[in-house]
């Protein structure tokens, strides 16, 4: 067996820098290293540093997830000055995640991955005339007005956080910004519009008639009652169909969720891990694992809340800046598959049943999780109410300990803050692409996206296989909240 | 005129901002003023060796490059060997391409202040070494140093801003497309004057609360943010109040200060970001040309003249006292 080496790099539509190296035999992925390859340092940035200072560095590790990235340091501050949002703070911050995740998922669907099915190696296809010039790279039929849809939907992001990316009205104690009751008229208004985009384009079906669909049956029979051109996601399913994307990048069987959209009681997505059955989530169980990062090992994996990032550039076996986070030992997928499953939605549990995390399932739980959410926007909305407060104040202790889990699009994320002496003394950062993306751990076990590449079909003469891009792609990768 | 985008040691914001751009599609826009988008990270179609093969090809002369658009900070580091970046499936550091291509581009633009300057990424202890194009912080001088002109003759354009304003960056590439950006267009930190002869305090919601120096005491609350809340506004070079962001927003209008993310070295202010320094209940940071004596016996004055509804609104999240309403004949 001859194996063959290929290093897919610089591998774009994704956010950030990522090289993928794959080990070919046969027409067929054997083996895959994946290499963040990129260092910023946040986490040694970040020490030293006045606690609160926290709220203007960490949105500024990513650019797509960065209202994630404050969620998770109010809540860390939060927890350490043990200060709660009032509940119109609360409510604040779940429709800026809300918004965020969703325009990530949008723009993953029109600007990262369906250009793929518009590439020539596919002009064979019956489908593809109708694909590409829908979804070509920035000239598709779809992708212009997908653009303004989108800018529109941000509009929330300039009444609610002032600007995007990169906002500090996401504080410990609520929001910075009061809506008054003319401005939530406002605000219901654009949910309205971003609502019918989705409805006619996107899906060409009502929002809650695309949640409800139940079972893997119930969405064939949904995508069969109209004809494929009627809209965006039945075009996908379409071409997944054709390309049967369901056998691509099979994924663990192991996935966590963090939890998101705190309500009065519980969060409207509950926290969890998924292996078939159920599991209580104990962050207590994670460890990273740097044996095969560009990092100075501590004595075997460290919690994040112990954990230390010393960058060693020279270090031997080492392939990637990315550390490899472990579930009680375990690789876990996360992500909206992840998310919905643990959250129970039937589909995505069908989904998971019948085939796995896939490339089919992974793009059908980020669009079912967007028919979910944006009504969910829109009853947050109607819940707020002008004259009672958005925030309140606490003081941070000299000596403080705490934990922000929140879940970005792309999934579960944490961050780890201990104060010493009323500064930053440590801030450890998970991020959802660090589990997804991580190198192999000290027992050589691959990481999430290194197991799904194994089995990939590589045509002749493909240097950037067709296949592997899906199955990246599929992972919708933030690779700067990778490495930070 | 093709365009050619590269990302370095930044969080790809500057990207989605600009993403955010108002009005017609984005890519009619460019189209329409004759710009090719020859190559972005993430939005064009080609991967791996195909975005390779062009890079090289910019490189060797053999394709013209037009605008070359950096985003993120040029990581120097480990040791000067630009290893915290290695530009994936080349082998070879982005410090090193971005040399390489600087040198055929006919303009070069940092798209965001880590480009420009080093930005949030060159904050701390700088573990990377990051800098700007063409300067270190506040100093000239960066990855290709303070004489390096572009092919046209500019130095390097520095689109300042964490993250930029999606239309600073449209209006800086249609300037450079139409030929109409000239050297006299940029201040003395090369931003584009257009909105860096701007002052953020400009069109500030909050001026009357400003005026009067009622202050807001904690976020939400709807007073003036420069005496407790580490606003620099009346310092900070842009346009942000009188353009707006995502529609209607800006900093001051979601309700937290302005930390002068246009200007380098605003990632090290020396003090916590949201709380404002000051020497004997004067703020260090004076407004913009104002002299320090005329500042503190102006806000002695207002602060004593100041209407009880102006006080108490600056410490309230909502409208406690409307502005008295003049009836006709009184």
């Amino acid at each position: 067996m001859i194996v063959k080496r290929l290093i897919v790099g610089p591998f774009n539509r994704v956010e950030g820098d990522l090289e993928v190296t794959l080990d070919v035999a046969d027409g067929t992925v054997r083996a895959a290293y994946v290499n963040s390859p990129m260092y910023r340092g946040f986490e040694q940035i970040l020490q030293g540093k006045m606690p609160a200072d926290a709220l203007v560095f960490v949105p500024r590790i990513c650019g797509i997830c960065s209202v994630a990235q404050s969620a998770a340091a109010a809540q860390a501050l939060g927890g350490a000055m043990g200060v709660t949002p009032p509940a119109n703070g609360r409510l604040a911050a779940n429709l800026l995640l809300a918004a965020e995740n969703l325009a990530d998922h949008f723009s993953h669907f029109y600007l990262f991955f369906m250009p793929d099915f518009a590439r020539a190696a596919y002009c064979g296809r019956p489908w593809f005339a109708d694909a590409e010039q829908r979804f070509r790279a920035l000239t598709g039929s779809a992708v212009g007005p997908a653009l303004p849809a989108r800018a529109a939907f941000m509009h929330l992001m300039g009444l609610l956080a002032g600007k995007w990316p990169h906002t500090l009205a996401m504080q410990p104690g609520g929001s910075s910004r009061p809506l008054q009751a003319s401005e939530k008229i406002r605000l219901y208004r654009l949910l309205r519009e971003f609502r019918r985009f989705l409805e006619d384009t996107l899906f060409g079906d009502r929002l809650e008639a695309v949640a409800a669909i139940d079972s893997v049956a119930a969405l064939e029979h949904w995508a069969a009652a109209r004809a494929p051109h009627a809209s965006d996601f039945r075009r996908f399913l379409g071409i997944a169909h054709d390309l049967d994307l369901a056998r691509f990048g099979r994924g663990g069987d192991c996935f966590i969720s963090y939890g998101n959209y705190p309500q009065d009681a519980g969060r409207m997505f509950p926290a969890g891990v998924w292996d078939g059955s159920l599991r209580l989530l104990d962050t207590d169980d994670i460890r990273e694992d740097v044996s095969h990062a560009w990092y100075a090992q501590a004595e075997g994996p460290q919690h994040p809340a112990q954990g230390a990032t010393v960058p060693l550039a020279d270090k031997t076996g080492a392939y990637s800046w990315c550390k490899a986070p472990r579930w009680a030992g375990r690789v876990v997928e996360t992500g909206a598959l992840a998310r919905q499953v643990v959250a129970g939605q039937p589909l995505v549990r069908d989904l998971l049943a019948s085939g796995g995390a896939n490339v089919m399932s992974r793009v059908v739980a980020r669009l079912i999780e967007i028919a979910r959410v944006l009504p969910a926007m829109e009853a947050w909305t109607e819940q707020l109410r002008p004259g009672e407060p958005y925030c309140v104040v606490g003081e941070m202790p000299r000596e403080a300990e705490g934990e922000g889990l929140v879940e970005a699009a792309r999934g579960a994320l944490g961050h780890w803050l201990s104060v010493r002496r009323g500064r930053i003394h440590s801030y450890q950062i998970v991020a959802p692409t660090t589990w997804n993306f991580s190198p192999r751990d000290a027992q050589g076990t691959p990481g999430a996206l290194e197991q799904a590449l194994v089995g990939a079909p590589v045509g002749d003469g493909e240097e950037a296989p067709l296949a592997v891009q899906h199955i990246v792609r599929s992972f919708d990768p933030c690779m700067v909240c990778t490495v930070h | 005129m093709n365009l050619l985008w590269l990302q370095s040691g930044g969080c790809g914001g500057c990207t989605l901002s600009w993403l955010g751009a108002e009005g017609e599609p984005l890519f009619v826009t460019l189209a329409d003023e004759g710009i090719e988008l020859m190559w972005h990270p993430s939005l064009s179609e080609q991967s791996a060796g195909e975005a390779r093969a062009l890079l090289a090809a910019c490189v060797d002369g053999r394709r013209p490059l037009d605008i070359l658009c950096v985003e993120g900070a040029v990581l120097r580091g480990p040791n000067g060997s630009g290893r915290f970046h290695m530009l994936s499936g080349s082998g070879e550091t982005m410090l090193s391409w971005l040399r390489a291509l600087a040198a055929r581009a006919r303009h070069v633009v940092a798209v965001g202040t880590c480009a420009a300057y080093g930005g949030v990424t060159a904050a701390g202890v700088n573990p990377t070494d990051a800098c700007g194009l063409q300067y270190d912080g506040d100093a000239p001088g960066g990855l290709l140093g303070a004489d390096f002109r572009a092919g046209g003759g500019l130095p390097v354009i520095n689109i300042a801003g964490c993250p930029t304003h999606p239309d600073w960056i449209n209006e800086t590439l249609i300037a450079l497309a139409r030929g109409t950006l000239l050297h006299e267009d940029l201040d003395d930190f090369c931003r584009p004057r257009f909105y860096a002869d701007q002052l953020v305090h400009h069109g500030c919601p909050r001026n009357e609360f400003y005026e009067f120096k009622a202050s807001a005491a904690k976020p939400s609350d709807q007073g003036c943010l420069m005496e407790q809340l580490g606003c620099k506004g009346t310092q900070a070079h842009a346009d942000c109040n009188t353009r707006l962001w995502n529609g209607s927003g800006s900093c001051l209008r979601g309700g937290y200060a302005c930390i002068r993310c246009t200007d380098p070295g605003f990632e090290e202010p020396g003090h916590p970001f949201a709380e404002t320094p000051t020497v004997a209940g004067i703020p260090i940071g004076l407004p913009s040309d104002m002299p320090k004596a005329w500042f503190i016996a102006l806000a002695a004055l207002s602060k004593s003249a100041t209407p009880a509804r102006v006080r108490e609104n600056a410490k309230a999240d909502h409208i406690l006292r409307a502005p008295t309403v003049k009836k006709a004949g009184r």
